[in-house]
C-alpha cells in the first residue's frame, strides 16, 4: 500500500498538456532545404538516400519516402540540407508531403467536416503491422501511454476490427501479410478510413524495391491520413489526427 | 593484451571446403564436445557452378576462437540431419533447406522458417501438427493479434485448458531483407540495417559497421566504440522497460505498466537528444558514432540517475505484490537442460541459468575496458525472466554511469569520423560479426567476392533460435498463460522473418 503510494507520488504528472505545441528536443524531423545553389552536376544527396526520397533541380524531399536518416545533410557540399525538430509532418494527400526551398512546409491539413461530425469525439483504431520493423508499432503503442494519452480525445486502440473505425497501417505490406490485411479491412464496418503510418506504409520506405511486397491494397483504399517518419513520432500522428478531425485540444 | 572480440575474419582462399557430409560430421563431433552451433547457413554459389551450394557453419567453443567450417554441395543434396541428435540445429537446418534446397534427412519438423521466394503466400500448403483424441481441441490465433504487435500465427493443441503443444508459424513480416542488402553500395546500408529489426536498430547498426571496419582494416577510435556501446546499453534499458511494462499490463498490474512506460519515455527521449531518433537510428555509421559533448554526457547522467531511483521503487512494488508472484512463479518454465538443448540465447537462456553473454565472453575493447557482470537466474520461469530483465537494467545503468564519468575515454571526441572510409573490403573473405543485443546475439555474416564486392549478407536475429523455446515453455501450461509467457520472452517477428 505505502509502496504503491510512493510510486504514484514519484510518477507525478506525466501527460503532455498541449500536444499540438510539443516540440521534442533533438528530434530529426522536417527537412529544411535552403536556397543555396547546388554544385554543378552534384547528385550526392540523391545517391546516399536509402529510399529514393530526393529529386534534384530543384532539390525536393518526399516525406512519404524519407526515413529521416539525415545522411544527406553531411554529404551535401553546399550545406543545402538540414533537419529541424518539427513533428508536424502529416498530410491528407501524397503530394502535400513533398518539401523544397520554394515549398518549405507540408500543406496544412484541412479539417474534414464529415470526419469531424462522425469521429470528432470518438475514433477507434485497429492497428495492422504488415511488414513493420516494430518501430512504428512501438510508437503507435506509445500513443496510449501516460505521456501522450491520446485516449483523452476519445481516440483509442481496439482489439477487434468489428469495433474499429480506422485501420492504422504500418509496414510496407509484405506479400505474406496482404491477405490478412484485406480480411481485417473487410471486417471493419463502414464508414471507415485508412491511416498510413511511417515511410514503409506510405511508400515502401527502405523496402520499396523488394519483390516480397504486395501493395495493391493501397491502390484500392487511399489513406485519409499519411503520417511520415521512420518510425513515425507519436506527436506526428497525434497532430495529424487532431487536425483532420478538428479536435480543438 | 588483446581482448577477445565478437568478430572473426576468414580468408576464403586459405580454406578448402569439405563435403556437406563431412561438415555435418565435424559439427556433430564438436556439438558432442559441448560446443555451441552459432549458425549454419548456405547460399547458391553461381561462381563455382550452376548447381553448387556453399554452406557455412560457425561453432563457439567454451573457450577460444570461433570455428568456421565451409562445405560445398550439389543443389538438392540430402544429408543426415543434425537436429535429431541436437535439437538446437532445428531452425538452421530448416532455413538451410528453405533457402538452398539442401535436404536434412530425418528432420522432425521440416517446415519453412519464413515462407520466402516461391513459397510466399503458400503457407496453407504446409500443415500444422495434429493432436488427436477425444476432448482434444485446437486454438488458432493470428496472424493479427489483439494488441498493437507484429503478426504471427500460433496454433495451440490443447486438452481442456492445458496446452500440449504450441506450433508457431512466422513469415508474415518477410520483406526480403537479405536480398535488398546486396542491392545498394555496401557502405551505405545503415538505414536499411537499422530497419531489419527496428527495436534493435543499434545492435544491428553496430554489428554491420564493425564487420565493414574489420574487413577493410579500419579500426575506429576507442571514443567511437564507447559511444556505440552507450547507444547499445540505452537501447537495452529501453527495450527491457518495454517488456517489463508489457508484462505488468498483461497481468493487469496497471501501476507497473504506467510507470515502466513513462520511465522508458525518459530513456528513449534521451537517446533522441543524442542522435535525433528515439530508437537510436543515426547514432552509428561506418567509421562514426554520434559525439557525446560534455553537455550531453551530463544530460544522460542526470537522466539515468533520476531513472535509477524511480526504477528501483517500482521494481520493489512489483516484486512484493502477491498477485504478481502468483501469476509469474512457475509459469512457462524452461529448465537449464532444455535451454541448452534447444540452443536458446540471450536473456531467455540466462533466465534459465545458462551463462551466455557475448559482452562478458567476447567483450571487445569497450566491455574489456569496463566489464559487465554475467547475470543469470536459475528459475527459468516468467518470474526469472522478469527478475533478470530488472537486474540487467540495473547493471546497464550502473555501467552507463561509469562510462559517462570516465574521463579517459574522451567521449566528446567520438564524432571524429574515420576519414579513409569508405575503403576497399578484403576480397574473398568471410566476416562473422556478433553484437549482444537486448534479445541476445545479433549475428551478421558478410562474404566478399574475388574483387571485394559484397557477395552474401547473412542476417540472424537471436529470436530465430528462441521462438521454439516459447513453444516449449507453453507445454503443460494453461492457454490463458500464453500472453504472459510470450511477453516474458519478448521475441522479434521481423527479425525472424527478415
Amino acid at each position: 500500500m505505502f509502496r504503491s503510494i510512493a510510486v504514484r507520488k514519484s510518477q507525478g504528472t506525466q501527460y503532455i498538456a498541449d500536444l499540438r505545441a510539443a516540440k521534442p528536443a533533438g528530434f530529426r524531423g522536417k527537412p529544411v532545404i535552403n536556397e543555396a545553389a547546388c554544385a554543378s552536376g552534384c547528385q550526392a544527396c540523391q545517391a546516399v538516400c536509402p529510399s529514393r526520397a530526393i529529386q534534384l533541380m530543384p532539390v525536393q524531399i518526399d516525406l512519404g519516402r524519407c526515413v529521416l536518416c539525415g545522411d544527406c545533410e553531411p554529404i551535401c557540399p553546399s550545406h543545402k540540407l538540414s533537419f529541424d525538430n518539427d513533428v508536424k509532418l502529416a498530410a491528407t494527400s501524397r503530394e502535400a508531403l513533398v518539401v523544397s526551398a520554394a515549398h518549405p512546409d507540408i500543406d496544412p491539413i484541412k479539417v474534414s467536416k464529415a470526419l469531424h461530425k462522425r469521429f470528432g469525439r470518438s475514433l477507434k483504431l485497429r492497428s495492422v503491422s504488415a511488414g513493420g520493423c516494430n518501430g512504428c508499432e512501438m510508437e503507435i503503442n506509445a500513443l496510449s501511454n501516460v505521456n501522450f494519452d491520446l485516449g483523452r480525445y476519445g481516440i483509442d486502440i481496439v482489439a477487434s476490427p468489428r469495433h474499429a473505425d480506422a485501420l492504422v497501417l504500418s509496414g510496407p505490406i509484405t506479400r505474406n501479410m496482404a491477405e490478412a490485411l484485406q480480411i481485417c479491412w473487410d471486417a471493419i464496418p463502414e464508414p471507415k478510413l485508412v491511416i498510413a503510418v511511417g515511410a514503409c506504409a506510405i511508400s515502401g520506405g527502405v523496402f520499396a524495391d523488394s519483390d516480397a511486397l504486395d501493395r495493391e491494397f493501397l491502390d484500392n483504399f487511399k489513406p485519409a491520413l499519411y503520417v511520415p517518419g521512420c518510425p513515425a513520432h507519436p506527436l506526428t500522428f497525434i497532430s495529424g489526427i487532431m487536425d483532420l478531425l478538428g479536435i480543438a485540444g | 593484451m588483446t581482448t577477445a572480440q565478437p568478430l572473426a575474419l576468414l580468408a576464403l582462399r586459405d580454406v578448402a571446403p569439405t563435403s556437406l557430409h563431412e561438415l555435418t560430421q565435424l559439427c556433430s563431433q564438436r556439438l558432442q564436445a559441448g560446443e555451441r552451433l552459432l549458425t549454419l547457413f548456405g547460399r547458391p554459389a553461381p561462381e563455382l557452378g550452376a548447381n553448387i551450394i556453399v554452406v557455412t557453419a560457425v561453432l563457439q567453443p567454451a573457450q577460444g576462437a570461433w570455428v568456421i567450417l565451409r562445405a560445398t554441395a550439389q543443389r538438392g543434396e540430402h544429408y543426415r540431419c543434425l537436429t535429431a541428435q541436437y535439437p538446437a540445429a532445428q531452425i538452421f537446418e530448416r532455413e538451410l533447406w528453405e533457402q538452398t534446397g539442401l535436404f536434412p534427412d530425418g528432420h522432425p519438423w521440416l517446415k519453412p522458417v519464413r515462407f520466402e521466394g516461391d513459397r510466399q503466400q503458400h503457407m496453407a500448403d504446409y500443415p500444422f501438427f495434429k493432436v488427436r483424441g477425444q476432448e482434444v481441441h485446437e486454438v488458432a490465433v493470428g496472424p493479427i493479434h489483439a494488441s498493437v504487435i507484429e503478426p504471427g500465427h500460433f496454433r495451440f493443441m490443447c486438452l481442456g485448458e492445458t496446452v500440449h503443444h504450441l506450433e508457431i508459424q512466422l513469415g508474415y513480416q518477410h520483406r526480403g531483407v537479405e536480398g535488398l542488402l546486396l542491392r545498394r553500395p555496401v557502405w551505405q546500408l545503415t538505414p536499411l540495417v537499422e530497419s531489419i529489426c527496428g527495436d534493435s536498430a543499434v545492435a544491428y547498426a553496430w554489428g554491420y559497421c564493425a564487420a565493414l571496419e574489420f574487413m577493410s582494416n579500419q579500426p575506429v577510435a576507442p571514443a567511437i566504440q564507447a559511444s556505440r556501446a552507450i547507444a547499445l546499453e540505452m537501447e537495452r534499458v529501453a527495450m527491457h522497460l518495454a517488456t517489463l511494462g508489457g508484462m505488468a499490463t498483461d497481468i493487469a498490474f496497471l501501476q507497473g505498466g504506467a510507470t515502466y512506460g513513462r520511465l522508458r519515455t525518459a530513456i528513449i527521449n534521451a537517446s533522441q537528444r543524442v542522435c535525433g531518433n528515439r530508437f537510436g537510428r543515426g547514432w552509428i555509421r561506418p567509421g562514426q558514432a554520434k559525439p557525446l559533448s560534455e553537455a550531453l554526457q551530463q544530460d544522460l547522467t542526470q537522466t539515468l540517475r533520476a531513472f535509477a531511483k524511480d526504477f528501483a521503487q517500482v521494481n520493489q512494488l512489483m516484486l512484493a505484490a502477491r498477485s504478481v508472484q502468483a501469476r509469474l512463479h512457475g509459469t512457462g518454465r524452461v529448465s537449464t537442460q532444455a535451454a541448452q538443448d534447444l540452443g536458446l540465447v540471450g536473456p531467455v537462456a540466462r533466465a534459465s541459468g545458462v551463462a551466455l553473454d557475448a559482452r562478458t565472453q567476447l567483450p571487445g575493447a569497450v566491455y574489456g575496458h569496463a566489464p559487465l557482470p554475467m547475470l543469470t537466474e536459475p528459475g527459468g520461469d516468467c518470474w526469472a525472466r522478469m527478475r533478470l530483465r530488472m537486474r540487467e537494467v540495473d547493471a546497464s545503468v550502473a555501467w552507463l554511469l561509469q562510462l559517462l564519468g570516465d574521463n579517459t575515454l574522451d567521449l566528446s571526441q567520438s564524432g571524429q569520423a574515420q576519414s579513409s572510409i569508405p575503403a576497399a573490403l578484403q576480397p574473398e573473405a568471410l566476416c562473422v560479426s556478433l553484437v549482444e543485443g537486448t534479445r541476445g546475439p545479433v549475428l551478421q555474416v558478410l562474404e566478399t567476392s574475388a574483387t571485394g564486392e559484397l557477395r552474401h549478407y547473412k542476417v540472424q536475429d537471436p529470436s530465430t533460435a528462441n521462438w521454439f523455446g516459447l513453444a516449449f515453455a507453453m507445454r503443460d501450461n494453461a492457454i490463458s498463460d500464453f500472453p504472459i509467457c510470450n511477453k516474458s520472452f519478448d521475441l522479434s517477428y521481423c527479425g525472424n522473418d527478415l
